[in-house]
């Protein structure tokens, strides 16, 4: 595109949500200049500093590895579960499974996705009790209803004649979908299963507030006694997993684009 | 199998009429072609032979049975005994050839095996053998997205030969091969048929490979037969008849006149090469 | 393991044996522990007890609270949430985009030519890259935690920490769109001695704000979803009066919220889709 073919649409945009901007801060009512000069900014900038220099004690250190495990289990397990639900109902969602189941799984996949994973952990810490298989449960359900629509999707725009070959030889529908459609649907699967765990692992983290394990339990116990040195460690720790986690799934995308079915 | 099929009419979706009321009796063991101008109906008819259309009017028998009465398990049975090429071979692009030709025979496996083949591959061996018929078997190993289509073609042949069925529907079957590798891959498919003793029905684009392989000759034209003769009977102006609206010479492989030892006895032709 | 089968015998091995035997291994070696870590026990959901406690807060869900003052607090809560995601992203766009603009290449002057204090550029790009990488991997949740310690309860501590995290976010897509944009423009502009200031807004604005504007919208509708999330931790709107609802388990008020949240995503949704199509 060049200049000339601006285009009024973007700047009617702009125009509009400046005027929602302004008119959300005076609804709000919190004067943000007074909250970041003066005395408070000084009170914030204390606070920051009251973060360094982190814990970086032996035992803290092995505990806050424990909860990086920990963390990373239930991102793991989670978008596992996530990866099997979300088929399942993918398949009735894509109308695999005949006309009449199609909207009804679409309406649970909907429902699924929309309520969100802190939501969810909630719940799930009454139905489960406290800790991390909540967390999981929490991120499974979650996650299931959004792979769920994505592999829908995918299974929809896949073509349907590798598979159709295979049942007119006589092969059964579930032979026919492993061998006609899986191998066509996989990478796309693998990927957006990938994808999910990348944010999983922040979300596993941050379901521990509501005390669904891992390192967001210890961080919000860390912060409510003020060991502010314990936080930064945590914080750090999670900056950490989230960087390996990138990496890993970034090689083990690009392993499973090699291999073949 | 034997087929028998009398007045057939398909109408597809979009109210074209793709076949016109066409009637043909295949014994069991016969090699047939079917030759005609594009838009004829050749797909459609093999697709209505292999059960993958239900035919909106008229009668099809296999071995004596309308398969679209028969229930559900005795259908799969008898589908599995039924291999077709198909003119672009639908296969995953990501599958890898071995899986591709041992999908085969998943009609004939029970659901365990099919399972347990794909962790490994159940019949290697079988596999090989099928590819080597149509010297593909050092890409055993590869993935189908890696091979042209004439190769590709090759592998949809080399499925059907793995999957040994009693009748063999191949549409168009050498489509994308150079003119030596669609004689030797059609001389396969015939081998196959004669040897087992299995019905073979082809549609052809070219005409010479259809006179040269086939002892029956079926010209469709308009989704109907225009003439059903053996390769001696066919003259010149039964082929120019049928392709007339389409070009003023009768396809061939790569598009030489037709040129036949016109009275000499089929002897001359060796059975198998 | 020959594959050739000239000189093999028998049917030659799959060469992918080896590769997904050691792969399966490590995913077991990887995932038994994990379940074991994540005490994956599904028999625990049908502990007897716990069934009870959740048939009975699932069993007060219904009716949903209905009486006018609550649906005033929702109303209330609900506008709170959208000012809170609306006064966060401005506050994000007004941070990420001048951050946007110093990690940018494409604006360096000291890239066209021999320019006094060439050094300071990388010495500068490097630690705000750093900074945009720590705003954007820590959670907004995270920072909506802190700040409610550092400010306060209440939405001006969600609205700080969209601002931080988006800001991060919104910063990174911004530098990647100057960047995959025609950059000539604002060189010719640098290269007559332009300001950095005057190359951005002549020379890449122009081309890149129909993708700027739309993946903020898109920034939009996640900060809504986000500012409900964030309430849990106490940081105003919808989601803290949900946290307080459920802590309290009455289901009939978490169940008029639920619907009142959904109804707002719905709205989000239907607005970004709308506007993200007309700017395409």
């Amino acid at each position: 595109m060049t200049p000339a073919a601006f285009v009024w649409q973007p700047w009617a945009v702009v125009g509009a949500f400046l005027a929602a901007a302004a008119a959300s801060f005076a609804y709000l009512g919190v004067d943000f200049v007074a909250l970041l000069t003066g005395e408070s900014a000084r009170q914030m900038a204390a606070f920051a500093a009251g973060f360094f220099p982190p814990d970086a004690s032996p035992e803290f250190l092995a505990r806050a590895a424990h909860g990086a495990t920990e963390t990373l289990a239930i991102s793991a397990v989670g978008t596992l579960v996530a990866t099997l639900l979300g088929t399942v109902l993918a398949l009735p969602a894509a109308g695999r499974w005949g006309r009449p189941l199609k909207p009804l799984a679409r309406g649970v996949l909907n429902f699924l996705r929309a309520i969100p994973e802190l939501v969810w952990a909630v719940f799930m810490v009454l139905a489960a009790g406290l800790g991390p298989f909540a967390g999981s449960l929490a991120l499974a359900l979650h996650t299931g209803g959004v792979l769920g629509r994505l592999f829908a999707e995918t299974l929809e725009n896949a073509p349907r004649e590798p598979a159709q070959a295979l049942r007119d030889a006589g092969s059964g529908a579930t032979a026919a979908f492993l061998y006609g459609t899986l191998p066509v649907v996989l990478p796309q699967f693998v990927s957006y299963a990938l994808y999910r765990w990348e944010y999983n692992i922040r979300m596993a983290a941050v379901l521990g507030f509501v005390g669904a394990g891992g390192l967001g339990q210890m961080l919000y116990v860390a912060l409510s006694v003020f060991k502010t040195h314990q936080a930064a460690t945590l914080i750090l720790a999670l900056i950490a997993i989230v960087t390996v986690v990138d990496a890993l799934s970034a090689w083990l995308r690009r392993f499973l684009g090699r291999s073949g079915t | 199998m034997n087929v028998a099929i009398d007045n057939l009419q398909l109408v597809l979706p979009g109210e074209h009429r793709a076949l016109a009321g066409v009637t043909l009796a295949i014994g069991r063991g016969e090699r047939l072609a079917v030759i005609g101008p594009s838009g004829a109906g050749k797909t459609s008819l093999l697709r209505v032979l292999g059960t993958a259309l239900r035919p909106t009017a008229g009668a099809l028998a296999i071995d004596g049975a309308d398969p679209w009465l028969l229930p559900r398990a005795r259908l799969r049975r008898l589908r599995s005994g039924i291999g077709t090429v198909h003119q672009s071979p639908p296969l995953p692009p990501r599958q890898r050839l071995v899986t591709a030709v041992l999908a085969g025979r998943l009609g004939a496996w029970g659901f365990w095996r099919g399972l347990a083949s794909l962790a490994y591959p159940a019949d290697i061996a079988g596999a090989r053998a099928a590819l080597a018929r149509l010297d593909l078997d050092g890409r055993l190993f590869d993935r189908c997205d890696r091979l042209s289509g004439g190769q590709l073609q090759r592998v949809g042949v080399a499925r059907v030969l793995y999957q040994q069925p009693a009748l063999i529907l191949a549409d168009e079957p050498v489509s994308s091969l150079d003119p030596q590798l669609a004689d030797h891959t059609v001389g396969e498919l015939h081998r196959e048929a004669q040897g087992r003793g299995v019905t073979l029905v082809a549609s052809l684009h070219a005409v010479d490979l259809a006179l040269k392989w086939f002892p029956r000759i079926v010209g469709l034209r308009d989704g109907a037969v225009a003439f059903d003769a053996p390769p001696v009977r066919v003259s010149d102006r039964m082929l120019r008849d049928l392709y007339g609206a389409e070009s003023p010479i009768v396809p061939t492989q790569d598009n030489q006149p037709l040129e036949r030892p016109e009275p000499k006895p089929r002897a001359a032709q060796p059975l198998c090469r | 393991m020959s594959l050739h089968p000239v000189a093999a015998p028998g049917p030659p091995r799959d060469p992918a044996l080896w590769p997904r035997l050691g792969l399966g291994v490590a995913a077991l070696a990887v995932l038994w522990p994990a379940l074991e870590i994540a005490e994956f026990r599904p028999a625990t959901l049908l502990d007897p007890k716990n069934l009870e406690v959740m048939g009975r807060f699932l069993g007060t869900f219904f009716p949903l609270v209905l009486t006018p003052e609550f649906l005033a607090l929702v109303v209330r809560s609900t506008v709170e949430t959208l000012a809170l995601a609306t006064a966060g992203i401005a506050l994000a766009i007004g941070l990420g985009l001048p951050l946007a603009m110093m990690v940018s290449e494409s604006l360096s002057v000291s890239r066209i030519g021999p320019a006094r204090r060439a050094w300071l550029a990388p010495a500068v790009r490097t630690p705000l890259r750093a900074l945009l990488i720590v705003m954007r991997s820590v959670p907004e949740i995270v920072w909506a935690l802190l700040f409610v310690r550092a400010v306060g309860l209440g939405p001006a501590a969600g609205v700080l920490a969209i601002a931080i995290n988006y800001a991060g976010m919104l910063g990174k897509v911004y530098f990647e769109i100057f960047e995959a944009g025609d950059t000539r423009p604002a060189r010719a502009i640098l290269e007559s001695g332009g300001a950095r200031v005057h190359a951005f807004a002549y020379g890449i604005l122009p081309v890149a704000v129909p993708e700027i504007v739309s993946y903020s919208v898109y920034r939009w509708e996640c900060a809504i979803r986000a500012s409900v999330v964030m309430g849990f931790v106490g940081a105003g709107g919808l989601g803290q009066q949900m946290e307080l609802s459920m802590r309290m388990l009455a289901g009939g008020e978490v169940a008029t919220m639920l619907a009142a949240f959904l109804l707002l995503i719905l709205l989000a949704d239907t607005v970004s889709a709308v506007l993200r199509k007309a700017l395409v």
